[in-house]
């Protein structure tokens, strides 16, 4: 560790406040959860899982938290991704692989559309 | 990117003695194990606050809080809530999973909190600067040395309104500006950490969980008041919050924080620690001044205050640690933000320590104004084991008890002396209808009489002899002349003492006969201890028509002095009975009563 002059202090407290709000959860109104049980993963729900993390990070969202959930009953659908907005409520959507993946992050999130060729519905 | 999961590990010293560090290291290590290293962050942070609960660990983005949790819970931790991305219900406070994007404020003991002295506990890994920096750490210091004059900085803290959280709430802008005032080469600013009270671990938390923003606030007093040294004054029983503060210093002089010079605009300003040995009295200002010169903790008559005459006859500004934590706030948000929290006459928060016999223990920060009952009972959870409240003790050995038709006092400065106790510095004790009143005003009055230095005679004897007509009472041998001259000699203590100690010892006694002059008679007259407790007012009775004969209780009895025939009731020898209470817990047959 160097010593810092104003301006290195301001980058580094950029820097670190990025760093650090990855972990910070307070203000985050977008909630996405994949299910990553058994047949979720099978499906390919962990490629799923990277492309939405990776596309919300190159679209630099910082208003959502990505999770993860365990078997959502609905095998045959998998993977299943539901996506919680305060506008549009909680959406499930099935068969989710990676293209689709992109597309909820960028129609569902980003514009506020529902794919609804894709919606499926989730006993409770 | 960042980690998937963040897990959050309480490194307060509550936690940490019930294993907290080695649920930290096992949590690294599973992760290890169970191959997720690169995708879990394991930080340890300082005080979550929820101490009846610890160990706690906090795991992000799910905001999953967990309680209680042992080291051998890691192992699940890692492959259920880490890999599977299922919450472990067992370990999780309310037992049941969190719906997506319910935050963990929505545990009733987080309402009605709020954070700003301890706005980074639980949040940050107090050992790493770079975590405090991206919370906006050292923003308050920028702007103080290269935006505000002296005189600025001054009056941001007088907007605030901030009075001084050690106890007697003097306005902290009118000791920076009397010391800026007082000419002199060479000024001294000292941060006192010598936390006493009983119960009372506010000052221990904000330093182990956010020490930065201690050093941050004296290196702004140090611009404020012509200061380039300050000394953080604490007792070495609080290891932990001294080795973090001995790392955030370092930390702080290699990034060019602290020392010579800082960040370039030619300000030089150094901090040392100062350890105490834990006396009592060396937490009133002038008694720890004389403790950091090397001399024997006495405290020195005011004026002249140390304003003016302080460390080394140096002009000294000292402040409590809750204090300088909030000016960090203070001046990077401006004091007029600061001074909308609170009421007219306290602004900001306060922090207390919730102890005794309360539900949910724990450390608590509320905005001043909040009432006592909003405390004890929405925070705090209401009164252990299902019994009935009896008082709540603030301030300390120098505060008062604070009754049931109190409870709805907003509590400030103001608000608490009107009802005869005090701020003091934030310990609260919660008592139960089976703790005795005259027993507590002795265990105060015992703990002040240990702790009173000897200088002057109202203290030294006049606790001495309170704790005497105390203890006299307590066995039985008390009388009606007792509660005057009880009075009697605690307004002279109060007038004649020396300093703060002195003159508060008799508070304790004081507040409970003017709330509580029944439980004193019944001591005194009928030679009767309500709540149970003074063993020489008691006797322990077996009710011959609920004993069946079991002999549990012959056989637990110490000192034998149970007797009886199998399957016939027994009973206790007065004579032999020391009134340890063994008998009533054994007896599965509530056969057994006090009175």
């Amino acid at each position: 560790m160097a010593k810092l002059s104003l301006e290195e202090l301001r980058t580094l407290r950029k820097d670190e406040s990025e760093r650090i709000a990855k972990r910070n959860i307070h203000g985050k109104d977008v909630h996405v959860v994949v299910a990553m049980g058994t047949c979720g993963i099978n499906a390919g729900a962990k490629l799923t899982l990277n492309s939405i993390v990776d596309e919300i990070e190159a679209k630099g969202l910082d208003n959502v938290i990505v999770t993860q959930a365990g078997c959502q009953g609905k095998c045959e659908m998998e993977p299943i991704v539901e996506v919680y907005t305060p506008a549009l409520g909680a959406v499930a959507y099935g068969k989710v692989d990676s293209k689709l993946a992109k597309q909820i992050v960028d129609e569902h999130i980003i514009a506020g559309k529902i794919l609804t060729d894709h919606q499926i519905k989730l006993e409770v | 990117m960042g980690f998937k999961n963040y897990i959050l590990v309480c490194g307060g010293t509550g936690c940490e003695s019930s294993k907290s560090d080695l649920i930290y290291k096992t949590l690294i290590e599973e992760a290890r194990n169970q191959g997720v290293a690169d995708q879990v962050q394991v930080i340890k942070t300082g005080c979550f606050g929820f101490c009846e609960q610890g160990p706690i660990v906090k795991i992000l983005p799910e905001d999953s809080f967990y309680v209680r949790v042992k080291p051998e819970d890691a192992k699940d931790l890692i492959a259920e809530h880490v890999i599977k991305g299922r919450e472990v219900t067992r370990l999780l406070y309310n037992k049941t999973p969190k719906k997506p994007l319910e935050e963990v404020e929505d545990i009733q003991f987080y309402q009605k909190q709020l954070r700003v002295v301890l706005r980074n506990c639980g949040e940050i890994d107090p050992e790493n600067i770079y975590d405090y920096i991206a919370r906006d750490g050292y923003v308050a210091l920028e702007k103080a040395l290269f935006e505000m004059s002296e005189d600025d900085i001054i009056e941001e803290v007088k907007i605030s309104g901030l009075r001084g959280r050690g106890g007697a709430g003097f306005p902290t802008w009118m000791k920076w500006n009397f010391t800026k005032q007082t000419e002199g080469d060479v000024k001294y600013v000292v941060c006192n950490a010598d936390e006493g009270d009983p119960g009372a671990y506010m000052d221990r938390s904000t330093l182990e969980g956010d020490p930065h923003s201690v050093l941050e606030a004296m290196t702004i007093c140090g611009k404020a008041i012509g200061a380039h040294q300050g000394y953080i004054y604490i007792r070495a029983e609080y290891p932990l919050a001294i080795h973090r503060l001995e790392i955030a210093m370092k930390q702080a002089r290699e990034l060019g924080l602290l020392g010579k010079n800082i960040l370039g605009s030619g300000f030089d300003y150094d901090i040392e620690i100062r350890l105490g040995a834990g006396a009592f009295v060396c937490g009133e200002e002038t008694a720890l001044l004389q403790s950091i010169e090397g001399h024997r903790g006495m405290p020195q008559p005011r004026p002249p205050f140390p304003a003016v005459k302080g460390l080394w006859g140096k002009p000294t500004v000292i402040n409590n640690v809750e204090t300088w934590a909030n000016i960090p706030v203070i001046i990077a948000k401006g004091g007029a933000e600061f001074a909308k929290i609170g009421t007219q006459d306290s602004h900001g928060t306060k922090v207390f320590a919730l102890t005794g016999k309360v539900c949910n223990s724990g450390l608590v920060e509320v905005p001043m104004g909040t009432t006592l009952r909003e405390i004890v009972f929405d925070i705090g959870g209401g009164i252990a084991n299902g019994r009935k409240f009896k008082a709540v003790q603030t301030g300390g050995p120098s505060g008062g008890v604070i009754t049931e038709e109190n409870l709805d006092t907003p509590i400030d400065f103001g608000g608490l002396q009107r009802i005869g106790s005090m701020m003091g510095s934030g310990g609260m004790i919660v008592m139960d209808d089976s703790d005795c009143i005259v027993d507590v005003a002795k265990f105060y009055l015992e703990f002040t009489l240990d702790e009173s230095c000897g200088k002057c005679f109202p203290c030294r004897i006049g606790g001495k002899s309170l704790y005497n007509i105390l203890d006299k009472i307590t066995i039985g041998n008390g009388t009606e002349e007792d509660i005057e001259e009880l009075r009697q000699i605690s307004h002279a203590m109060q007038k004649g003492s020396l300093c703060a100690l002195g003159q508060t010892a008799p508070n304790p006694v004081l507040s409970t006969l003017r709330y509580f002059p029944e439980e004193y008679e019944a001591h005194i007259k009928d030679k009767k201890c309500p709540a149970g407790k003074c063993k020489k007012l008691i006797r322990y009775q077996i009710d011959p028509n609920k004993c069946i004969g079991c002999t549990a209780c012959s056989r637990k009895c110490p000192v034998g002095a149970i007797s009886g025939e199998l399957k016939k009731p027994h009973t206790i020898n007065q004579a032999a009975c020391i009134k340890c209470g063994v008998c009533r817990q054994t007896c599965k047959f509530s056969a057994i009563s006090v009175e």
